[in-house]
């Protein structure tokens, strides 16, 4: 599976005031692979996600995403940069004045010549593969429950077809069916369009489910990477903790069934 | 460090007008070069809908990438040659693009047809009495905002201890201390007009005294109440809005009703309270600082001394102009409180209804002083005062 290396992080410090978030951290994000990156509250998962974004620049550190210094480079080499990658926030972040349609089709303009029967169409079409019924293109975010919100955010991180995606927590706060449909919708996206997937998530179903490889943030840096069978050899003490605690039990459990 | 640093991209891939795309018409088959993505559609699609003939063939094997958008661009392209009663054939399709075929092919929406939309006399109509009927809404919603005030300051007055004087003395001192510096000004400036626009019209007649009069009873009766009220309008029915309404939006007045608190005694008593008790002052401030800029302009412009202002002023202008000026105030407060909190409570779930919300409560409320204030003037003409 292991891909070329898309995302490369070296070195990254981040710290608000006094407080040290990461320190020394590396990480590598191989093509065409879903990465779960785990970790306590407050260890800067979300912070790492906004890093390699591009919403916050680290205190020290290197970033290359495609080969490209993504922090000292121009500014339209970075919003080349922006234009491969899809973000989706934990609760959407959609704009609450327009439509789900005009959402998805926000990224579209930045494209030249694509006219706006063939946006509309191809916002549809993506809409509809982030799993929402075809009424909802409609609908203003005010009108969406939690989870459509959280796949329109998607369909949104995905009209471009990025080649990266960044989801936050894409299954907190879904219900256990949905969650599972939105692991599924990951993990098919992921396989049909190569996409390279870098997940923040505390759902160890989602982990056994979509996962190829997990990261875990410990100790403001990297602590472990590797399948989900290493981390269940990890003897780390919050490690061993997080993959066989009670939780993660039934998770095992449940993937042991299914499978 | 960066110039040397970074590598070298690869140019095909580079910005959106780099995508390149390219058919070339073979023998039995119709070549496809380059990548069928998003970026390139607008490049392939007018190419692409140009291809016809009967049993096309399609050679793929030329094909870099594609992605949903192009998979699309083919499933529409076989669509449309198939009504047309002809038929395309991938030709060295990848099995990875024949699986993102299937499942955009599987993903496609059913499109209903949107019905022809046309305009009949019974549309305007019935547009009319929509607007009709929000109207009566808006007015019944802005009445039982000003009964629930009414009915929970009844309540608070028998039950003091609820009462919650922080809250009151927080907003007295956002509407009425805050606008001091403003309304003064203002007052200020609007004497200083009145007195040099009336002299330069009296000096004509050899009346300037007169402009005392003028700057009086303008000022007391009418205009440094009604133009306080309009700067208060402004200023804080607009922060009523976005204080109630953010609260709404976030569902903190839902929770304060699971809490048992009811949002009309927290929010709306003690900001309304607070504009009763302070825009009567504000008025007074106005008043003073309308009189003061009024006789500094006399002085300069007529030679009006302040002593003889004064005298003037003391002899000339009846108390009952500073009464029905004073009457108004606290209908003004009310009126604008209740529009003020009442918009605030119409806000949905989305930013932007904050905002219209909030630019019509400042436009209500100035619409409704200024109405309210007409209405006045017709009942002291009969009351003959």
């Amino acid at each position: 599976m292991a891909g070329d290396v898309v995302i490369s992080l070296r070195g990254l410090r981040n710290q608000f005031g006094a407080q040290l978030v990461h320190d020394n951290l590396d990480l590598d994000v191989h093509a065409g692979e879903v990465l779960g990156v785990v970790g306590g509250s407050g260890t800067g998962k979300s912070v790492l996600l906004r890093c390699i974004a591009g919403l916050r620049p680290p205190q020290a550190g290197s970033i290359h995403i495609f080969g490209q210094d993504a922090l000292n480079c121009s500014e339209s080499t970075r919003r080349a940069i922006d234009q491969r990658m899809g973000v989706m926030f934990q609760d959407g972040a959609l704009f609450s004045s327009l439509t789900v349609r005009e959402n998805v089709e926000v990224p579209m303009r930045a494209i030249q010549g694509l006219g706006k029967a063939v946006r509309r169409d191809l916002a549809d079409l993506k809409i509809s593969m982030a799993g929402l019924p075809y009424g909802a293109g409609d609908k203003y975010p005010s009108e969406l429950s939690g989870g459509m919100r959280k796949r329109a955010g998607l369909a949104r991180a995905l009209a471009l077809d990025p080649e990266i995606v960044f989801l936050d927590e894409p299954t907190a706060g879904l219900d256990p069916i949905g969650a599972s449909a939105f692991d599924e919708l990951i993990k098919g996206l992921s396989q049909s369009m190569g996409l390279t997937v870098f997940l923040v998530t505390h759902d160890l179903d989602t982990l056994h489910a979509t996962c190829d490889r997990i990261a875990v943030l410990a100790e403001k840096r990297v602590m472990y990477s590797g399948t989900m069978s290493d981390m269940l050899e990890v003897d780390h003490p919050w490690v061993h903790e997080y993959f066989h605690g009670p939780r993660a039990r039934a998770a095992l459990d449940t993937k042991e069934r299914t499978a | 460090m960066a110039a040397t640093r970074m590598p070298v991209a690869d140019p095909a891939r580079q910005g959106a007008g780099a995508a390149g795309f390219r058919l070339e018409h073979g023998v039995d088959s119709v070549h496809l070069h380059g990548e069928l993505s998003v970026r390139s559609l607008p490049l392939a699609l007018p190419l692409m809908n140009r291809l016809g003939g009967n049993a096309l063939v399609l050679d793929l094997s030329g094909l870099t990438r594609l992605d949903t958008a192009g998979a699309w661009a083919l499933l529409q392209l076989a669509a449309r040659l198939e009504k047309q009663g002809q038929s395309l054939e991938l030709r060295a399709l990848s099995a990875d693009h024949s699986a993102l075929l299937d499942r955009v092919e599987q993903a496609i929406p059913e499109i209903a047809q949107p019905g022809v939309l046309r305009r009949s006399l019974s549309d305007l109509l019935d547009a009319l009495g929509r607007v009709v009927v929000a109207a009566w809404g808006f007015l019944a919603g802005v009445l039982a905002v000003l009964g629930i005030f009414l009915a929970r300051l009844g309540y608070l007055a028998r039950h003091p201890s609820e009462f919650r004087m922080t809250a009151l003395i927080y907003h007295a001192d956002q509407v009425g201390w805050r606008a001091i510096p403003i309304v003064a000004l203002m007052a200020f400036l609007i004497g200083v007009v009145l007195a040099f626009q009336g002299a330069v019209q009296l000096r004509q007649f050899g009346a300037e005294i007169f402009v005392v009069d003028l700057i009086a009873i303008s000022i007391l009766r009418e205009l440094g109440i009604l133009l306080t009220a309009i700067i208060v309008a402004g200023r804080t029915a607009s922060s009523f809005t976005a204080a109630i309404g953010s609260m709404k939006m976030r569902e903190e007045i839902d929770a304060m009703r699971t809490l048992a608190i009811d949002p009309a005694t927290v929010l709306f008593v003690p900001r309304i309270l607070a504009l009763l008790i302070t825009l009567p002052l504000l008025g007074l401030v106005a008043n003073v600082m309308g009189l003061f800029g009024g006789a500094m302009m006399a002085w300069i412009e007529l030679g009006i001394s302040p002593a003889m202002f004064l005298t003037r002023l003391l002899e000339d202008t009846g108390i009952n102009h500073v009464i029905v000026g004073f009457v108004k105030a606290p209908v003004f407060a009310v009126i604008i409180g209740v529009i003020g909190c009442h918009a605030g409570m119409q806000v949905g779930g989305n930013a932007e209804s904050l905002g219209r919300q909030t630019s019509s409560a400042v436009v209500q409320a100035i619409f409704a002083v200024i109405a309210a204030d007409a209405l006045f003037s017709v009942f002291f003409a009969m009351l003959d005062m």
